[in-house]
């Protein structure tokens, strides 16, 4: 351990320890626009600068390791003074146009400005002619806004191993944009939207359709039905200044409908009929020993991710559609029928921490297999959140709200998808109950459970001695896949039976459309949520879930039946870049 | 790292001195920036599909290359004239008349600088400090160093080209 001093008071870290994160530990926030948890510290911004005591120099404490016995001044007149000049400077090439802007109140840019009391803008502002990108479905990026942070970039670069953006140019004249000319839609991009999570201004953010939701509503001809996804209900609590990890969704079924939507289902329904259709091909898979390993297919920036840079993992991909999109399926069909409502005349919705989910409902035309569009519309959590605050819902204080049937009641297995590990863990469930024909004693499954980036684990499935393994983050993929490739090519047996793979760290719950000031702490308490709503649910196996088996038996008939293929089923092809 | 593999683009055949430089330096570190200097020695400048067949067969993401291309005052994305025209602007030739010399030749040549005429002929860059200031001001055709140079002077440098 070092010793070393912040402000006179003594303090001890290990080395290698950077002054931004000791001071931390005392409390102590030095402010800063480009450091996040996430990716590597650079130095970007300039804003956290410190000094240290008998030196001349002032040095940026984000990359700045802490040495022994020196003392760190972290705040005084001088050095607050500094930091208003940094700030005076990126306003004066910042748009003012925050009443317009996607991050009006939730801008780390405007808050700092704010603490520094700016009230002049004494550098004359000069702004930077830049079009917007909003050629994918699910992202806007406007560069104008750009503080070149470096946030967006290294988040796709480190954290995800997308490389759709790059810091093209230098100096003044440096843009943060696809490489080789080419608009996001024609890059790598996923569309995970975890630039769109950490940046810290309004330069690259979620696409708004909120006013379409509010149209649809309008609409006395359209039934809106909407379905809320499991990881919604661990993270909205946080726009309203809850903890992280509250569970709410007993107050989102409420606000749903005070916002005017005919029914309000949960994704997790369709989680636990992603299982039924998923462990049985696994199985089937298993006793063929063909086409293992077998790897999730429930996040649409994986499945993305995968047509575009292994394509050649097509054959090992579980056919399953999305949870969002077989609820859209049935919705249309199952549900019509029942309540006696024609197709066309359900607007189906669904609330997702994703913004790749915009663009998945249009991604083939298997995501029509209602005969119209299965979703309609996607609204991200935070966009949810924009809604309930729109309307005037007192969103804390309201009273609970239930779900629709037939297709709205889940199990606990169906809830645990938002989270890295749960989509293993639900199937182990219940493919351990159609390989033994017996309940497993403990359906925690531990194994499985964790945040480390690749997780590898042996499971018993009676006398099925299964290797799995579970990545998340896109950058922790490559490793699985490349160990699958290599005994593929050397003939051997696939080191694993089952991958699970979600694109964003954590699973959906650290999703690109969730909650900003999203970090490691935050993805641990909304964990924690999920695995609590699992715990108190009565049924914890997606095969004993009443509404499932009501749904087989009324109108599916059996996993993998013609018409599960039909309606829950999808297939993949190779989407090769820049194809210009 | 994502493969570079995959992405589709008009197909570029490198030549074999390219390719076996790449081989060459495949594995160092630092490789990149030199085998685009290698790229840029070929072609005068690094064409797009060039770019995305060094990804492919470096096996890196795209944007490493465009990063490194644009950052580089050095490196060209666009072909220059055939014929490369640099007119100093270095403290000693700005001071004797560099931006007479630029807007002359942009006249007779009929492109702004930093352009390249319609036929391909021509371009003008403006460039600081060659190295002669004893010689301001001065233009570079290619390899040819013209000192203590005149707007009068320029038809005839031009017309050396021609």
């Amino acid at each position: 351990m070092l010793k070393f001093k912040i402000n006179g008071q003594p303090h001890e870290a290990e080395p290698g320890t950077t002054i931004l994160k000791a001071a931390k530990s005392l409390q102590i926030n030095i402010p800063t626009l480009c450091y996040h948890p996430d990716i590597e510290p650079w130095a970007a911004c300039g804003l956290c600068v410190v000094k240290v005591e008998n030196s001349p120099k002032m040095v940026r404490s984000c990359t700045t390791a802490v040495v022994e016995g020196q003392n760190y001044i972290t705040h005084d007149p001088e050095l607050m003074e500094v930091r208003k000049t940094v700030i005076e400077l990126m306003q004066s090439n910042h748009p003012n146009e925050c009443l317009i802007c996607a991050r009006n109140g939730s801008c780390e840019f405007q808050d700092i400005s704010e603490d520094f009391c700016i009230r002049e803008a004494p550098f004359t502002r000069q702004l930077k002619d830049l079009p917007k990108d909003d050629s994918t479905p699910s992202i806007v990026l406007d560069p104008r806004k750009c503080i070149n942070c470096g946030r967006c970039a290294l988040v796709c670069q480190q954290l995800q191993d997308v490389w759709a953006l790059e810091f093209i140019n230098r100096g003044y004249d440096t843009v943060i944009q696809p490489a080789g000319g080419v608009l996001l839609n024609e890059s790598p991009c996923i569309k995970c939207g975890q630039c769109s999570a950490h940046c810290p201004v309004g330069a690259i953010y979620e696409k708004d359709e909120t006013d379409k939701f509010l149209s649809a509503v309008r609409d006395e001809t359209k039934h809106v039905a909407v379905q809320v996804a499991p990881a919604i209900r661990v993270a909205i609590g946080e726009a309203f200044g809850l903890e992280p990890g509250t569970l709410m969704s007993q107050q989102i079924y409420t606000a749903l409908r005070m916002l005017g939507a005919d029914a309000v289902f949960n994704t997790n329904f369709a989680a636990d009929l992603t299982i039924m259709e998923e462990s049985l091909e696994f199985v089937n898979r298993l006793t063929r020993g063909d086409n293992l390993p077998q790897i999730t297919s429930c996040c649409p920036a994986w499945t993305d991710y995968m047509e575009k840079y292994f394509d050649d993992m097509i054959p090992h991909f579980s056919t399953a559609k999305s949870p969002m999109m077989m609820q859209g399926a049935v919705t249309k069909t199952y549900y019509a029928k029942r309540v006696k409502l024609a197709p066309k005349n359900i607007y189906s919705v669904a609330i997702m921490p994703c913004t790749t989910k915009k663009y998945e409902i249009n991604r083939d035309d298997n995501m029509h297999a209602s005969g119209y569009n299965d979703v309609d519309l996607v609204l991200t959590t935070r966009e949810l959140a924009r809604l309930i605050k729109r309307a005037g819902i007192d969103f804390l204080n309201i009273k609970d709200g239930i779900v629709d049937s037939p297709i709205g009641d889940y199990s606990g297995a169906g809830t645990i998808f938002g989270v890295t590990g749960g989509v293993m863990e639900a199937a182990l469930r219940t493919a351990h109950h159609l390989i033994t024909g017996k309940n497993l004693d403990n359906v925690n499954i531990q194994a499985v459970r964790g945040m480390e980036g690749v997780r590898v684990g042996e499971i018993l499935l009676g006398d099925a001695k299964l290797k799995v393994a579970v990545a998340h983050g896109m950058s922790k993929v490559r490793q699985i896949m490349s160990e699958v490739r290599l005994a593929r090519m050397e003939g051997r047996e696939s080191p694993y039976h089952f991958i699970e793979v979600m694109a964003c760290k954590g699973g959906c719950i650290g999703g690109g459309g969730q909650p900003y000031n999203t970090d490691e702490e935050v993805r641990q308490k909304r964990i924690t949520g999920i695995y609590s709503d699992d715990e108190k649910s009565v049924v914890r196996c997606s095969h004993q879930n009443p509404d499932i088996i009501r749904i087989y038996k009324d109108f599916l008939g059996e996993p993998l039946s013609r018409r599960s293929y039909d309606l829950l089923h999808t297939r993949y092809q190779p989407r090769p870049l820049y194809q210009k | 790292m994502v493969a570079g593999k995959g992405i589709v683009t008009r197909k570029v055949a490198l030549s074999d001195n390219l390719k076996a430089f790449i081989e060459k330096w495949q594995e160092r570190p630092g490789n990149l920036i030199m085998i685009l200097h290698r790229v840029q020695q070929e072609y005068r400048y690094v064409p797009r599909e060039v770019a995305f067949e060094v990804a492919r067969v470096l096996d890196i993401p795209l944007a490493k290359i465009y990063g490194i291309i644009t950052f580089y005052h050095f490196f060209k994305l666009e072909k220059p004239g055939e014929i490369n025209l640099h007119v100093c602007t270095g403290t000693a030739c700005y001071m004797k008349g560099a931006n007479e010399l630029i807007s002359k030749l942009e006249n007779l040549l009929d492109v702004r600088a930093g352009g390249t005429t319609a036929d391909g002929k021509f371009s003008i860059e403006t460039v600081r400090c060659v190295g002669c200031c004893g010689l301001a001001p001065v233009l570079m055709a290619e390899d040819e160093v013209y000192g203590k140079l005149t707007t009068e002077k320029l038809q005839g440098v031009i017309s050396h080209y021609t």
